[in-house]
């Protein structure tokens, strides 16, 4: 299958991606590695007038430390993510989570932001960004601003991202001492999107649950945290962990589909979140 | 239309393209590179895989101007006067029988064994996800491997 034509616009720097969305609007479509938008393309379930290609922008690709936070560009392709010592090393829950992300050679060319501003709810690092609480570095015509994570995930495929802007790096709080991390992942084969994922990271102190995180995968139109579970375990010992996990579906609005039904993927959402809790808690 | 300058196959090639031009498109259509299939056609199988300034990639997933600049190896550029370690493998193992997903396994295993010389069988099942064979022949797919890794890996 042949795209629709579209006009090719290919940007060196932010301010000329932000020139050429305020110049073409809702008609332009960003690009970044393409692994989610050609397909799109390709199906023409999406047929913009212009692509702005942002590939290479050289400002927005790399890993930076940033006082208590790393800062990642929208534009680190997640084989970059895997690989980056400061991701391993402050941001693990990110690279553990990457290496489920589709296949090797997707992960050559989708990047961290790419997958963020797509916005599947399927995508496992929504969830990952949402539980760790990153921030969203957003440039437009006005300027730059930032949009927490909670804030950012709007709806299906849809961010706070608007037609004219675009997406830059996000802020991830780096992760101490005391802290573990799991990303459980179901999926029906090796480089197929998730049924349903958990992320999560677990402080320990003194033997018990300090504070936990716990993002979901593919349980609603957005990624959810799954805030019922965050409370039960603030401040509890290993042995409650299955039962905090068993409010893992609390808020959720799953989709049925063909790879399950919404209480499927109820049940998977408590049985994933007791496995990465207690693989975060190391226990 | 866009002008792009890619060198494929170590041959550098400039040609003026549209935006919507898929990289396997431009490889088969525009330069004969037929060795190179379209399989899936929705960036799952893998059959299209090339290498790009080094690394795979699915070239029904690359657009041509995306590659402008970039060096691009088919199945057809290994040979070198001789076969390529993982081509002769992949012949001594029986690791094909249609030979459809061939030249794009092929690709993704000098890719994994550039990155992990001497991988385990669980590392070559992990690191060819991606790549699907409707014959379901990975038993020997995995051999293939497994001897071209014991013969000194991809280079």
């Amino acid at each position: 299958m042949i795209p629709a034509q579209f006009d090719y616009v290919r940007a060196s720097s932010v301010d000329e991606a932000v020139a050429a969305l305020a110049e073409h609007g809702d008609e332009a479509k960003v690009m970044a590695g393409g692994q989610s938008l050609i397909p799109l393309l390709r199906l023409r379930l999406s047929y913009p007038e212009v692509v702005v290609d942002v590939g290479r922008v050289a400002e927005m690709a790399g890993v930076r430390e940033d006082g208590a936070h790393l800062v990642i560009g929208a534009m680190t392709t997640h084989h970059e993510v895997i690989h980056n010592e400061l991701i391993r090393r402050h941001c693990g829950l990110i690279a553990e989570a990457t290496e489920t992300v589709a296949d090797p050679a997707v992960r050559h060319r989708g990047t961290f932001g790419g997958a963020l501003a797509h916005a599947d709810p399927a995508g496992d690092l929504p969830a990952v960004a949402l539980a760790l609480d990153a921030e969203m570095v957003i440039a437009g015509s006005g300027g730059r601003r930032t949009v927490p994570a909670e804030e950012f995930f709007l709806d299906y495929l849809q961010t706070a991202v608007q037609p004219d802007e675009v997406l830059v790096e996000v802020r991830v709080p780096k992760l101490g001492e005391g802290w573990g991390y799991r990303y459980e992942k179901f999926h029906r084969v090796a480089q197929s999107w998730a049924i349903v994922g958990v992320a999560a990271a677990v402080r320990r102190s003194n033997g018990t649950i300090a504070e936990a995180r716990v993002g979901l995968t593919n349980m609603g139109s957005t990624p959810v945290r799954a805030s019922g579970v965050e409370e039960a375990l603030n401040g509890a010992s290993l042995e409650r962990i299955g039962e905090a996990a068993d409010r893992a579906a609390e808020g959720t609005s799953a989709p049925s589909d063909l790879n399950g039904k919404a209480d499927y993927r109820e049940h998977l959402a408590r049985v994933l979140t007791r496995r990465a809790v207690t693989a975060a808690a190391g226990s | 239309m866009v002008r792009i300058q890619i060198t494929v196959d170590g041959q550098r090639h400039e040609d003026e393209v549209e935006g919507r031009l898929l990289l396997v498109h431009y490889l088969r259509d525009r330069l004969g590179k037929v060795g190179t299939p379209v399989g899936c056609d929705t960036s799952n199988c893998g059959s299209c895989t090339v290498r790009m300034d080094g690394q795979s990639v699915k070239s029904c997933s690359v657009l041509a101007v995306q590659a402008d600049g970039s060096e691009i190896t088919t199945v057809e550029g290994l040979a070198t006067g001789e076969w390529h370690p993982v081509q002769t493998a992949f012949k001594e193992c029986h690791a094909l029988q249609c030979g459809y997903c061939t030249p794009g396994m092929i690709m993704a295993s000098i890719d994994l064994l550039e990155e992990n010389p001497s991988p385990s069988e669980d590392e070559i099942r992990h690191g060819l996800e991606g790549n699907l064979c409707r014959c379901t022949g990975y038993q020997n797919i995995v051999k293939a491997v497994q001897y071209a890794a014991a013969q000194g890996g991809a280079q």
